[in-house]
């Protein structure tokens, strides 16, 4: 019998397809149902956030960073934080740190709370999973609404410690947020993990090999998922992270469905930073005294943390003015975006959105 | 005691005499032909109305059944708790500008909203949907669904060939697949039951069911899962949404269509999904019959409760991919379809009918076969449960200071 003929399509996807998580574009090129080449289009979303960072002062970049990952605005803010810190030399006071950390890794929960809810919206449980876990975003950002005044935008850390001390009510809130948290995963855990078409549908789907993932320079739970353990909480540690137990949770296959078994065992560890984190929490300062003009030495500096999306990065020179003179943003969903096509290529066009999902982009932070 | 059953078979045949008084009333002044003529058209109109005026609350029942399941309200601001709130969508959708895509073929294109719609109103023909409440008891019942249900399929077709979208075409391509494959489980486990009914009147399914004693679903467990599963297949609805997709293909058929044209689809989506509802109720839950309550109010009764599974199972359940779709269909409804046919075959020659010892054969017939199925080709050891490696971080020891 001879091989059937057949010719491929183009298909176009996005920018306003609802499964692109914003403003992406894809230009498919299909078989019938099976994807034979993807081309990611980005830049939609480009907003000159790298430039405009060389023009604001050194403090102005802090709010301008929730810009970004706009789910995940604490990260971006202790990762900018951090390397002005690293740069100027200033050591924050021991409460501020630890008031960080409980924050960013409150903020990793919130991330893959969105991330798994997306991740099953793509997979077709149309909103279900999402709103149960959008309940528990919610609690996060009340919490930083109490605490920052803001619930998505915070503009809650500052060089030299956090804008301000946790209100008396944020302790108690937050204890009780962390001890029911673990209990609605184990639903949440009941209600996908388990599941048949679940699984179906995630097993052995766009599988991303320990090599290609290195090679194409991933990071975050994508690449753990591909085997390889690599946190940068563990393997460079930051801020106080080396005071903290935890594990990290790595796949073995490095398909979707270790994405979404890494991001649920991520979220479980976050719960036990927490925990050590609410323990230890010490009185005292917040802050270094505030300073209403801040010039960073001449210099240049590069500092990463381990966002919730992956390594996430500011690159940063000062000339010794009161704005950077290079304000540049390695960006983790920008890079793990570079293996789509990789893992896409064989697939079936509904693989397509449930790799994207399970990549967890923001588009405010891949086109910047 | 008699008053009370009086009363009871009064309300019971409200809408069957309502029907004998209305053509009364017409005979005096009409010719007999006339007066058929008026009634079919009049029972027509019923129908009709019936099918459109549901659509308003099952619209909105659906929304706020999926809401609760969703941990919010649903539509509660148009009408008392929202009722209204199917209305407003409609007047929203009627006033839109009625657009065609200047690259589509423009009468197929037009066409194809009505078509899918039209089937929908001709299967509500045949449901009794109450004691001697049957629009058309047509002797070949359940083939003339059968035939009708997948004139749906060309409607699809139709909309999606036509709008020149490459959305609604691979929609197209993955509609055809779908409800042909899915139509022949869905034909097959009801064929089962027409084996002991040795009928295709929907009337005398529902009969067989009063001499049973018992609903087949007791008789049928199997057949009763494998129809609700293809037929749901059948109405594109979710898990098996595939030729709508949103998260992959937009839309996929009625992307092009919007306004009215749209509304037409999701008529026909609606309408569609409760009829299934209705033939299960029919083939399988005992149709209209049931204690106390009159007979319509059994059969709504019994069709709402399967139409809140169909709602369950969306808010539930992720979508299948369109390559282990059609697996399911040929390799796992189809040979248990299959077997289900011949199991019961089998029973019937060997067990009295009409008796409590024969259903109690077919259940057991039933029980032992599902469980050989599941021991056999999904043994529940064999799944592999996978889990993520834990790498320990251990804390480095504090200097205290």
């Amino acid at each position: 019998m001879t091989e059937l003929k057949t010719e491929t399509v183009t298909i176009n996807m996005g920018p306003q397809h609802p499964s692109t998580h914003g403003v992406f574009r894809l230009i498919l090129t299909v078989d019938g149902e099976t994807v034979v080449d993807v081309e990611p289009v980005v830049g939609y979303l480009h907003r000159n956030h790298e430039k405009i960072g060389e023009k604001n002062n050194w403090i102005q970049n802090t709010p301008f960073t929730d810009r970004l990952d706009y789910i995940s605005p604490m990260s971006n803010e202790f990762a900018y934080v951090l390397a002005v810190e690293k740069l100027a030399e200033i050591e924050p006071p021991e409460r501020a740190k630890y008031i960080r950390i409980i924050m960013v890794e409150l903020n990793r929960i919130v991330n893959h709370m969105v991330a798994i809810g997306f991740l099953m919206n793509e997979l077709g449980c149309f909103f279900t999973p999402m709103f149960y876990c959008l309940r528990w975003r919610e609690m996060v950002v009340d919490m930083w609404e109490m605490t920052a005044g803001s619930r998505m935008m915070p503009n809650y850390f500052w060089i030299g410690g956090v804008a301000a001390d946790l209100p008396p009510a944020f302790l108690p809130q937050c204890r009780e947020f962390v001890d029911a948290l673990p209990g609605f995963i184990d639903e949440l855990e009941r209600l996908i993990t388990d599941n048949e078409i679940m699984q179906m549908r995630c097993k052995d789907v766009g599988v991303l090999p320990p090599d290609v993932a290195i090679a194409y320079g991933c990071t975050g739970p994508l690449l753990r998922a591909s085997g390889v353990p690599y946190d940068i909480r563990r393997a460079e540690p930051y801020s106080i992270y080396d005071r903290f137990d935890f594990d990290i949770a790595v796949g073995t296959v490095g398909d979707v469905y270790d994405r979404y078994l890494v991001r649920i065992a991520e979220m479980r560890q976050s719960v036990r930073i927490l925990e050590q984190a609410l323990r230890d929490l010490p009185e005292g300062e917040t802050s270094t005294p505030k300073k209403k003009k801040f010039v960073a030495p001449v210099g240049d500096v590069y500092h990463r943390i381990e966002a919730p999306k992956g390594e996430l990065g500011f690159y940063l020179v000062s000339d010794g003015e009161t704005s950077p003179y290079r304000y540049k943003i390695r960006a983790p969903s920008f890079v793990n975006l570079q293996a789509l096509p990789y893992m896409c290529r064989g697939g079936k066009i509904a693989d397509v959105v449930v790799v994207i999902g399970s990549i967890d982009l923001t588009m405010g932070e891949v086109d910047r | 005691m008699e008053s009370i059953q009086g009363i009871l078979e009064f309300v019971d045949q409200i809408f069957v005499n309502m029907s004998f008084w209305l053509s009364s009333q017409l005979a005096n002044f009409l010719p007999e032909w006339g007066v058929t003529l008026v009634m079919m058209f009049a029972t027509v109109l019923v129908l009709i109305f019936f099918g459109l005026g549901s659509i308003i609350w099952i619209n909105v029942f659906e929304r706020k059944v999926i809401g609760r399941f969703q941990d919010r309200y649903g539509p509660n601001r148009f009408g008392p708790w929202g009722l209204l709130q199917c209305v407003a969508d409609m007047v929203k959708l009627l006033t839109k500008e009625d657009i065609t895509p200047t690259q589509a073929d423009r009468l197929v294109y037009n066409l194809a909203v009505i078509v899918p719609i039209v089937p929908t109103f001709l299967i509500l023909a045949v449901l009794p949907f109450g004691r001697g409440m049957v629009a058309a008891d047509l002797s070949i019942g359940f083939l003339y669904i059968v035939a009708v249900g997948s004139l749906g399929t060309i409607g699809i077709f139709m909309a999606s060939w036509s709008s020149r979208n490459k959305y609604a075409m691979l929609s197209g391509l993955r509609t055809v697949a779908q409800m042909i494959s899915y139509e022949i489980p869905m034909v097959l486990s009801v064929v089962g039951v027409l084996l002991l009914v040795g009928s295709l009147s929907m009337v005398s399914i529902v009969e067989a069911q009063s001499q049973w004693r018992l609903p087949f679903v007791v008789l049928q467990p199997l057949a009763f899962v494998l129809y609700f599963t293809a037929a749901i297949a059948e109405v594109n609805r979710s898990p098996f949404d595939l030729p709508e997709g949103e998260s992959e293909i937009v839309a996929g058929y009625h992307i092009e269509y919007g306004g009215i044209k749209f509304a037409m689809f999701l008529l026909a989506e609606y309408i569609n999904a409760f009829s299934i509802c209705g033939i299960a109720t029919t083939v399988f839950l005992g149709g209209w019959q049931g204690p106390i309550l009159p007979s319509w109010a059994w059969f709504f009764i019994k069709a709402y409760f399967l139409y809140v599974v169909l709602i369950w199972l969306r808010g539930t359940l992720p979508r299948l991919r369109v390559d282990q779709l059609m697996n399911f269909a040929w390799k796992t409804l189809v040979p248990l379809a299959l077997a289900n046919l011949m199991i019961t075959a089998l029973v019937a020659k060997l067990v009295p009918h009409n008796s409590l010892v024969g259903a109690m054969a077919f259940l057991a017939a039933n029980v032992v076969m599902i469980v050989g199925i599941a021991l056999v080709k999904y043994p529940r050891w064999k799944r592999e449960k996978r889990e993520v490696v834990l790498v320990p971080r251990t804390a480095t020891p504090q200097a205290k200071s």
